[in-house]
């Protein structure tokens, strides 16, 4: 069997998938550190020492806020056009704005407010109170709770003793939780619902306003974002609620006392559908209106009104105005027509020059400290930047001494060197980067393309061995041009774009050898075996897995995705029996056909022979149904799931109050876990694979079964609560420490052993049998018997293979041990060689990973031991029946191959689990480790075993589909046998070894099979993030989906290759047995 | 022959279809406050009801029933009588079915039930119409050369297209547009009889052009 070109394909194949996937996901999710320093009063932001003061001390601008926070408030929206006569609904609805504007021109400016991508309400909130750009994962978040933890202007408001009331979107009190001096949440989830967060907030609004116990007052309204999401833009509710919004500032503005500040803003804009998300500029221009009961602006105009103000630059402007320090991580700029020119200033007032000084300090500060911790600010960039920084503060101070900082060109450079900043981040942070974006999601179209060709191709790549060598070489080639031509064109190189060219070289270049191929054999043999045709794969397995693409595309179909991963398993099981009868396999032949039609041209089967298999066949479909409906209980929910409750079972035991109902978890969670191991070995004993004297048979005779019992006792330990075993405790926290380290040892040592000696073969041979064996051996091999050791070899293990059918033809047989008879070469287990400690492999590998899980997953871990065994026997019948009952060139269907890879993600839901990260189950990392970790590789490789625990269970055993249906032949031959029909010669998994390259092409092609049925699901993923980047949902449902089935592909991919690498052992191992035993035989 | 057979099955289901339509409509003006998403139960039952006594007149007056082997009173009444359990187990059946799909297991048992009614109705009442009450002949059907008559293939495709229908109706559940028709089981009812009216339609157009290539077995 030829090892390296299967590894090698296969492991390049999940190369340039996760090259795709590395791609897109470069493009698509940004990435950003949290910086969690403080901003102080105390920040020594002036130069000199005149001016050296405590900042906050000082007399603010302004003593009170109002913050009128419109969702998604376009600057369409809020521009009036008195000659517009006929307005669209939207249009000319916010007419308090502009009377305001041409009658108090000094009092209230508006605004376009361009926000940054994501542009979605939690996003943009962050970003304009902490005044960064953020990102959709900014590390050093809790993943576990959203509240933002970041320097930001309601932290530093409570700091200096203001008191922040706030109403409106519940999404502020989740990222602000008991920050606030008062705080009137409103439900936000409904979309539907226009009016309870309005109305909620104007019940509220003024007669807060007209009290005394608030100093910033920050109000969060819904409606207009609402009504675009459920009507758009374009209709007569838009108009009510804009009018209604029109009616709120103006009853604000009249009780506006002369100390406070408003301003009125929208976070976000809506493309014409009222969608928003994206980066278009519907979406980005929010309008923004500031105004003061005092006068406040200088000129009605001035060079330096900016025509649009970046969403950024609200929280310095905010942050000066109300004398508090910028927070640490804003990279704004201050607006400066907010503040007056130097030398016009009133006592105590920020002059221009001053506050952009004090930004410009704090914004080199942030980007020194955030250059330390993270590299992915470009280096030329940043000395650029530190320079202009350097330049400028000597400029300053120079300036400050002479007095002559109202010099225009100062506050120019002041504001070029923020501006550069700011633009600097957002290149880093904030843009998708749509051409990495497209390569991926090319790359992983073509991966899919790749391996569909790899899997219905598999054998004319194994035959031919030249095509690697050049594709090695031809990747290589391009990765160094891209490199040298990057080198070129911009000086330096990026990784990414190398290894892209280098997958997409490979990948052409493979379709390409796939196609001559094809053409070859068209033209060569006219057969149309190797031939790819559509109407051949379009078959309810494909719809199925199409079906299940599909509903990746709907934010519906993902929440709701345990049921309808088990609603499209469920269905493909019910097909298998309705396919069999079609062809007429399910009911006996009674009705004799006067002419025999090409199906039953093999003699048919007696019926009470299809009966019994028809009745077991049943039996196993039931047991599939049966552990599938099963497996819905045991979901978790996710929080848009309003009406569910979360299953019992993943409740650890020592949360558990009743006593009964724990007991009673811990016996049935005990008892799962003991049918389980039993039925491993059971199976193991049957087919006589616990006869041999080997290590594996030790590890199934005693590491498993010690493994279950720690487990057992681990979960007693943990179980007990606290508090009632006092004088025990300290044996029981030894025992919390010992016992599940103890099954990581025994689990582990027992893996390595089955690794290193995967065998379970035990031999007895008599003396009768071999004289006659040796008598029956034809002459011709003799004669070769002595030429050359190889030769022998060559010759030999045929004879084996021709003792143990001779044997099989005198009625015995090679795989059960029990029945006895006269024996000729008595090989107990041989005909479960392989399929024996790849199932005995899987099996430890699942008790390791049910360590990690909460006790009640041992139910669900047992419904995947039989739903595995049930699918497995349903396909090994299939398969039989339509070979009639002789398997022959071990190609694997599709059906099976996507029950499989369906089941994975099913039992990935079955298992608690959920594609969210709050719902990531982190007491995974403290299970035998109670006191924590010092590293992050343990925990964190701890919690992905816990998250993809059935991916890698299912992926591991996958090579079984190719291997069941040669274990299920013994019981047809003898089913047949018994009826006195022809004797069939029942080698079972020993025929692999008769053609090595078949199985090594059907082990090719079931393995790329598999990973097409996950790749495509990735690349439907994928493609829903990447279409869906306006959706509403796509920072809470596309992308957390997209990252949980990138990470769960690469988990399969990996153990995959695992479970090949291992069949693939063990077939060596077979080898060398057979070598150890030929000389044996035939002296 | 043949075009005379496939013209009584056009007609027949001419008739069927037709009685499902006024199943619907005839309720609308009679019953106050009738409708199809309100009032979903009642409307399953009128076209359940409908069909099943549409179908079981119709196949008896065109003599499309097997012949009663014999012709005593007894016999007749226990074949009855075994339609009859049938059609009730086969209700069970489809109820286990459902809520092995996801139906509601407790909530909604009424529903759910309602809907296994009228998949009987559109399904196992027309094999019991066509072929009696022999489930090994039933199982014989659906096999590729099960089909021994015109009627038989005619089966094969109304349920097929029946329980596609319904399996089809299933899709729109989960998706969040709060439409009336939506809620269970309203879009899988619909389903189930849109696909059964299509089936009718499908089946004599589909053995209409393919007549030169049918063979039947004998009896």
């Amino acid at each position: 069997m030829k090892w390296f070109p299967v590894l090698s394909l296969l492991f390049w194949m999940c190369a340039v998938y996760i090259t795709g996937i590395y791609l897109f996901v470069g493009g698509f999710l940004l990435v950003r550190l949290e910086v969690n320093r403080t901003s102080s009063c105390l920040d020594a932001l002036y130069p000199g020492q005149e001016l050296e003061r405590d900042f906050c001390r000082g007399q603010p601008r302004f003593r009170k806020a109002v913050l009128l926070i419109i969702d998604a408030l376009k600057i369409d929206f809020a521009r009036f056009d008195p000659n517009n006569t006929s307005p669209r609904p939207y249009e000319n609805k916010l007419p308090v704005l502009d009377e305001t504007l041409s009658a108090k021109p000094s009092h209230s400016r508006l605004y376009p407010f361009r926000a940054d991508p994501p542009t979605t309400t939690m996003q943009r909130i962050k970003g304009f109170t902490t005044g960064s750009l953020p990102t959709f994962i900014d590390v050093g978040n809790n993943f576990a709770s959203s509240a933002i933890l970041e320097d930001n202007l309601i932290q530093q408001l409570g700091q200096v003793g203001k008191r922040v009331v706030f109403m409106g979107d519940d999404t502020w009190e989740n990222l602000y939780p008991k920050r606030f001096h008062r705080s009137l949440p409103f439900p936000s989830f409904n979309v539907k619902d226009l009016h309870t967060v309005d109305n909620g907030i104007l019940q509220n609004i003024y007669t807060t306003l007209e009290g005394d116990d608030w100093d910033v007052l920050v109000a969060h309204f819904l409606g207009v974002d609402h009504c675009g999401h459920r009507f758009g833009p374009d209709h007569p509710a838009m108009a009510d609620k804009l009018t209604q919004m029109d009616g709120v500032i103006r009853s604000v503005i009249r009780r506006l006392q002369n100390d406070t500040l408003l301003v009125v803003m929208g976070d976000h804009g809506m493309t014409d559908t009222g969608d928003h998300g994206g980066e278009s500029q519907k979406e980005t221009d929010a309008a923004i209106f500031i105004y003061s009961p005092s006068p406040l602006f200088q000129q009605p105009q001035n060079q330096l009104e900016p025509e649009v103000v970046p969403q950024t630059d609200l929280v310095p402007t905010l942050a000066l105005l109300l004398g508090i320090p910028i927070p640490y991580s804003s990279v704004g700029q201050v607006l400066l027509p907010l503040f007056p020119p130097h030398g016009q200033s009133a006592v105590g007032a920020l002059s221009q020059q001053e506050a952009l000084w004090i930004n410009a300090k704090q914004v080199n500060r942030f980007l020194e400290t955030y250059s330390s911790m993270a590299k992915d600010i470009p280096p030329e960039t940043l000395s650029l930047l530190r320079a202009q920084f350097s330049h400028l503060s000597s400029e300053y101070i120079t300036a400050h001494q002479k007095g002559l900082l109202s010099s225009p060109q100062l506050t120019a450079s002041l504001q070029a060197y923020l501006t550069s900043v700011r633009d600097t981040c957002r290149a880093t942070w904030a843009k998708f980067n749509p051409f990495k974006m497209a390569a991926g999601l090319v790359i992983l179209a073509l991966a899919c393309a790749t391996c569909l060709l790899l899997s219905e191709l598999s054998l004319t790549f194994i035959r031919e061995n030249g095509a690697l060598k050049s594709s090695c070489i031809a990747v290589m080639l391009t990765g160094v041009c891209v490199a040298i031509a990057q080198l070129l064109a911009w000086g330096y190189v990026e990784v990414p774009w190398c290894v892209a060219g280098a997958a997409l070289s490979s990948e052409l270049l493979f379709i390409w050898k796939a196609y001559r191929t094809r053409t070859v054999t068209k033209t060569g043999l006219k057969k149309s075996a190797s031939c790819l045709s559509v109407p051949k794969l379009l078959t309810p397995a494909v719809l199925i897995l199409l079906l299940r693409c599909a509903s990746l595309l709907s934010d519906s179909y993902v929440i709701a995705e345990g049921r309808v991963i088990t609603f499209l398993v469920f269905s493909l099981a019910f097909y298998i029996p309705v396919y069999l009868n079609w062809h007429g396999y399910l009911l006996p032949q009674i009705y004799d056909s006067p002419k025999p039609s090409a199906l039953l041209s093999s003699p048919a089967l007696p019926p009470s022979v299809v009966r019994k298999e028809v009745s077991t066949l049943m039996a196993s479909l039931a047991l599939v149904i049966g552990s599938l409906f099963l497996s819905l209980f045991f979901h978790g929910c996710r929080e848009e799931q309003g009406l569910c409750q979360p299953s019992q079972f993943l409740s650890p035991l020592s949360r558990m109050q009743d006593d009964k109902l724990k007991n009673l978890h811990y016996i049935l969670s005990v008892s799962a876990l003991a049918l389980y191991t039993f039925l491993l070995r059971s199976w193991m004993r049957n087919y006589g694979n616990l006869n041999a004297s080997s290590i594996t048979v030790f590890t199934a005779n005693w590491i498993l079964p010690l493994s279950s019992i720690s487990l057992g006792l681990h979960w007693a330990v943990s179980g007990t609560p606290e508090d009632s075993f006092k004088n025990l405790s300290e044996l029981i926290g030894l025992a919390q420490l010992a016992l599940p380290r103890a099954a990581y040892c025994l689990l582990t040592a027992g893996l390595l052993l089955i690794w290193l000696d995967p065998l379970t073969v035990f031999i007895k041979s008599k003396t009768s049998t071999q004289n006659r064996l040796a008598s029956r051996l034809p002459p011709r091999y003799r004669a070769s018997i002595g030429i050359s050791p190889q030769a022998e070899l060559h010759h030999l293990i045929p004879q084996i293979y021709q003792q143990m059918r001779q044997s099989l033809d005198d009625g015995e047989l090679s795989g059960a041990g029990e029945e006895d008879g006269r024996p000729a070469v008595e090989a107990y287990g041989l005909g479960t060689v392989y399929s024996a400690p790849l199932l005995l492999f899987c099996g430890m590998l699942g008790i390791g990973l049910l360590l990690l899980h909460p006790e009640g997953m041992a139910l669900a871990f047992l419904l995947v031991l039989l739903e595995m065994g049930a699918v497995l026997y349903i396909h090994a019948s299939h398969c039989l029946h339509k070979h009639n009952m002789k398997y022959s060139g071990f190609n694997v269907p599709w059906t099976p191959v996507v029950l499989w890879a369906l089941a994975a993600t099913q039992f990935f839901h079955a298992t608690g689990h959920l594609p969210t990260f709050p719902s990531i189950q982190w007491g995974a990392a403290f299970v035998g480790f109670p006191d924590g970790h010092t590293g992050t590789v343990l925990p964190a490789s701890l919690v992905i075993l816990n998250t993809f625990a059935s991916y890698i269970l299912l992926a591991v055993s996958c090579p079984l589909l190719l291997l069941w249906p040669l274990v299920c032949e013994v019981r047809y031959s003898r089913g047949e046998r018994a009826c006195g029909d022809e004797v069939e010669d029942a080698v079972m998994e020993i025929r692999l070894r008769e053609s090595p390259q078949q199985f090594s092409s059907a082990l090719l092609q079931l393995s790329a099979r598999y990973l097409f049925v996950h790749g495509a699901q990735v690349f439907a993923s994928v493609c829903a993030a990447a279409i869906l980047r306006r959706h509403l949902m796509v920072w809470k449902v596309f992308a957390p989906k997209l990252m949980f089935e990138a990470s769960a592909f690469i988990v399969t991919s990996l153990s995959m290759l695992l479970g090949v690498t291992f069949v693939l052992r063990i077939d060596s191992a077979v080898t060398q047995w057979f070598k150890r035993l030929v000389p044996d035989a035939s002296r | 022959m043949w075009d005379q057979e496939i013209r009584v099955m056009g007609s027949c289901h001419a008739i069927l279809a037709a009685s499902i339509l006024l199943a619907t409509g005839l309720p609308a003006v009679l019953v106050p406050g009738f409708s199809v998403y309100g009032t979903h139960l009642v409307w399953i039952y009128s076209v359940s009801a409908t069909v099943t006594g549409v179908s079981a007149a119709v196949f008896w007056l065109f003599g499309i029933t097997p012949p009663a082997k014999k012709h005593t009173v007894g016999y007749k009444l226990s074949r009855l009588f075994r339609s009859c359990l049938y059609f009730f187990l086969s209700c069970l059946f489809f109820h286990t079915v459902l809520v092995l799909y996801g139906a509601p297991l407790i909530d909604s048992a009424l529903e759910t039930f309602s809907l296994a009614v009228l998949l009987t109705s559109l399904t196992t009442l027309r094999c019991l119409c066509v072929l009696g009450p022999n489930i090994q002949a039933w199982i014989r059907v659906f096999s590729r050369h099960g089909a021994m008559s015109v009627w038989d293939t005619c089966l094969q495709f109304t349920v097929a297209c029946s329980l596609v229908g319904a399996w089809l109706g299933a899709f729109p559940i989960p998706l969040d547009w709060d439409r009336p028709w939506q809620v269970w089981p309203v879009s899988c009812s619909f389903g189930a009889t849109f696909g059964f009216l299509t089936g009718l339609f499908a089946a004599p157009t589909w053995i209409h052009y393919h007549r030169k290539q049918l063979t039947y077995k004998c009896k």
